[in-house]
């Protein structure tokens, strides 16, 4: 028996069954007390479904959870809690209207006379629990006005608070910078050390998973495939577990292209939905045959920039020239007439039309051309379903036919099919804002593969991405951007993760000051 | 010359004749099933849910009041009553827009033809009438008199013989403010309308809350319906609630959810609405007066979905 191990939660044969999907099939888990255990695997593989048992979110379909040897059942969150077991959600469970010292003591509040809300002992608790986890929060602020790191730090502190001994983490770096990643990873070094707290983080960044983790399970396609120390893990093998192949992270082949600008961006100035300021005199330019990545922390104008530059956002100041003609508040049409194509940020609310079926959606953007509409109005069927016949073969879009609705398709395979229709209309100039977000690793290094492709035929090439590693690998030339203003510039190889995180926050200052002094 | 003097002197009578004691009474009056009917909506708005039943729940308290009144022969029986089927139709709301996810509007408009077809049906089947009932075994509401105030006449006018449910409305003002505001139930009814994900991870049930707040609501609307039949005039008559539940809907719009200003728009629909009665005495023709609350509320309303439209359009773009 297991009462004399340090065995703190074990999870055995435990399955989920989804409508249609088996999230979780046959999965068995151990983790040790006071341990940092990651849990890796593609989207969709189930680590989230996993975790959401353990917390008590969903009731499994079958299979048993012991906790400290003994059987328990966990029926909802709160049997969760009592067991010690917290977890940071990667979409933060926050009440945005409401202050920190609020969320924080949320659903275990401090009270006066048994029936009211003791909001004074509510902000001292949370100053106290701020001061012991070294965890920095004005508990008098609303949780809207803050940073997505200090959201996530307060989710911390929530789950702290709740005298969780074992915090689960969901995708916990996905929305930080470098810097912010890094505090975190101290937080919860100390955490496990000096606190004596369990960790479960769950990643798809395997970097993470080598910097920080004691052990690590890989997941794939909702089975658990294994589980390892550590320290005898690298890159390749958990990559190969995920995917279960072989994944070759070889170094993109970029050729070199003879520099030609096709386009040219002077000053341009917009207001974001809040009508606030989100892009402030932004110039720049793009040559053929070149990949110019932009790096920012999510809101800092990346996507202001791209609705201006497809005619989907009115600028009020500046302009941009594609091929030497100027644009100043076109159509979405005109632009595009002109050569550029958008792969948008968000597939689902502005990609693609989930409910339309897939050639539907491969037609988007040239329905009124010949030869798919005779005489701009008759719509030539047997074109269009060629055509994306031969997109879905071309780009690997997995479905049996063309025919259904793209909202039935993964992901991943979304995202190709965008990415098949754009690239397909051949324009000089490509505006690719987070190709692979949310997709698997095999669709990544395919979707990579097809960007490069683009490039070396002499596209020109504008990426935004909130992924560091992604601009990485295939920018040649990075532009920063934070606050709507362009804080630096730098050739690929030029600059470190590390350095280029501070661009991204606009500390850039505290650097070039380090700078001099060392002169 | 003479006849413009006359003119104004005529004018200044009629005007005294609106503008006077009577008709801050009359707002006073006439407020309250706003009041009370407003006060259950914001909970579910809190939670939420937008309820659009208030009007049905609304017309079956009338009716309810009335049928408990004469049967028992007790006010208090009536308003009992009026509640239990207020609370009843509140739960049957909740199950079918929380348990099994219809859309509340759907279930909100089927409550009210609901509610206007059953009492119809009722008022023939039970007591044998059509259109409306009114007999004297039907026991008003206590009203109250403050001897403190009766000698000040200003006060006396203003405060003094109403219905019961008039005090109780404000005393609801505060009570509902303070639940919702000061004490950690209210806290979680409106994290559970806000996002209810954060308030079930913390370790309570919204759906729980979103009952309470369903429930409470039906209570307190029907309650509003026991006050128009049994506070003053002591009868039912077919569509008494006369759109009220959608001028307090409009009430907890226009004041955010928020207790007290809502409590404040609901004394300004009641304002206009007893502006309309006034005016009648003066002789204005009563199509006319009897449109002015509708046209408040559709002017305050159209400028309030402006605010909120522009609003929804920020988040849903700075969702995307």
């Amino acid at each position: 028996m297991y009462y004399m191990t340090k065995k703190l939660i074990q999870v055995k044969n435990i399955s989920k069954q989804f409508p249609g999907v088996l999230a979780n099939d046959k999965v068995s888990l151990d983790i040790e007390k006071g341990e940092i255990h990651a849990i890796v695997g593609e989207n969709g593989a189930g680590k989230s479904t996993l975790m959401n048992i353990i917390y008590g979110l969903y009731e499994p379909t079958e299979g048993e959870i012991f906790f400290e040897g003994e059987p328990v059942e966990i029926n909802s969150p709160l049997d969760a809690i009592n067991l010690g077991i917290g977890m940071v959600h990667q979409h933060f469970m926050l009440l945005p209207s409401f202050t920190v010292a609020e969320n924080i003591v949320l659903g275990t509040e401090p009270r006066k006379n048994r029936i009211f809300m003791d909001f004074k002992e509510a902000v001292s608790r949370t100053e106290e629990l701020s001061k012991t986890y070294g965890l920095k929060v004005d508990p008098y602020r609303k949780v809207e006005s803050l940073s997505v790191g200090i959201q996530q730090r307060i989710e911390i502190l929530k789950v702290l608070y709740k005298g969780a001994d074992i915090l689960i983490l969901d995708e916990p770096t996905a929305v930080l910078t470098p810097q912010e990643a890094e505090d975190l990873f101290n937080v919860i070094r100390k955490l496990v050390k000096d606190l004596g707290k369990t960790i479960i983080i769950i990643t798809h960044k395997l970097q993470e998973v080598l910097a920080i983790s004691d052990r690590v399970s890989v997941m794939r396609h909702g089975k658990m495939i294994g589980t390892l120390e550590t320290k005898d893990a690298d890159e390749q093998i958990l990559a190969e577990m995920m995917v279960g192949r072989e994944v070759l992270f070889e170094k993109l082949h970029k050729e070199k292209i003879p520099k030609e600008k096709v386009l040219s961006v002077k000053g341009i100035k917009a207001r974001d939905n809040r009508d606030l300021i989100a892009l402030d005199q932004v110039s720049f330019s793009l040559n053929a045959g070149e990949i110019l990545g932009i790096a920012g922390v999510e809101g800092n104008g990346q996507s202001e920039l791209v609705e201006v530059l497809t005619g989907l956002r009115k600028m009020e100041e500046g302009t941009f020239t594609v091929k030497g003609i100027e644009v100043f508040n076109k159509s979405p049409r005109e632009i595009r007439d002109l050569g550029i194509a958008h792969v948008p940020e968000d597939r689902l609310a502005t990609g693609l039309s989930s409910e339309a079926t897939i050639w539907e959606n491969m037609l988007m953007g040239i329905q009124h051309t010949e030869p798919y509409a005779i005489k701009g109005i008759h719509m030539n069927k047997k074109k269009i379903m060629e055509r994306s016949d031969r997109l879905i073969e071309e780009f690997d879009i997995r479905t049996p036919t063309g025919d259904l609705p793209a909202g039935n398709l993964s992901g991943g395979n979304m995202q190709k099919m965008v990415i098949a229709r754009e690239f397909s209309f051949n324009t000089p100039i490509l505006i690719i804002a987070q190709p692979t977000r949310g997709v698997d690793v095999g669709a990544i290094e395919f979707i990579h593969s097809q960007i490069i492709e683009k490039r070396n035929k002499g596209a020109a090439i504008l990426l935004v991405s909130a992924d560091l590693d992604e601009i990485f690998r295939l920018s040649d030339r990075i532009i920063t951007l934070y606050e709507g203003k362009i804080t630096g510039e730098f050739l690929n190889g030029e600059i470190s993760k590390k350095d280029i995180g501070l661009y991204m926050t606009g500390k850039h200052m505290d650097l070039a000051g380090r700078g001099a002094s060392n002169e | 010359m003479q006849e413009e003097r006359l003119n104004k002197r005529q004018v200044k009578g009629m005007l005294k004749q609106v503008l006077n004691l009577t008709l801050i009474q009359h707002t006073i009056r006439t407020a309250t099933p706003l009041i009370l009917a407003a006060l259950g909506g914001l909970l579910t708005e809190h939670a939420g849910m937008l309820n659009i039943g208030m009007e049905g729940m609304i017309l079956l308290g009338s009716f309810f009041g009335v049928l408990g009144s004469y049967y028992f022969g007790s006010s208090l029986a009536g308003v009992v009553l009026a509640g239990l089927v207020g609370l009843v139709v509140g739960l049957i709301f909740a199950i079918f827009v929380i348990d099994l996810k219809s859309d509340e509007f759907i279930v909100g408009i089927a409550i009210n033809i609901f509610a206007g077809g059953l009492t119809v049906f009722l008022l023939r089947s039970i007591f044998g009438v059509k259109g409306a009932f009114s007999s004297p075994d039907i026991i008003p509401l206590p009203r109250l008199n403050f001897p403190g105030i009766s000698s000040i006449p200003f006060l006396n006018v203003i405060l003094n013989n109403h219905s019961i449910f008039v005090y109780l409305s404000w005393i609801f003002v505060a009570l509902i403010y303070i639940y919702l505001y000061k004490t950690p139930y209210g806290i979680w009814l409106r994290a559970s309308g806000e996002y209810p994900e954060a308030l079930e991870t913390a370790g309570v049930s919204p759906k729980k809350m979103k009952y309470i707040g369903s429930i409470v609501c039906g209570i307190l609307c029907g309650f509003a319906g026991s006050h128009l039949s049994l506070g003053y005039l002591t009868l039912f008559t077919e569509n008494m609630s006369a759109n009220r539940g959608f001028v307090a809907l409009a009430a907890i719009i226009f004041g955010t959810a928020n207790p007290i200003k809502t409590f404040a728009a609901a004394l300004m629909f009641g304002f206009f609405d007893a502006l309309g009665i006034r005016l009648q005495v003066v002789g204005v023709p009563s199509q006319f007066t009897q449109m002015i609350p509708y046209v408040a509320t559709i002017v305050a309303l159209f400028i309030l979905t402006k605010r909120q439209l522009a609003k929804k359009k920020r988040d849903r773009e700075g969702a995307a």
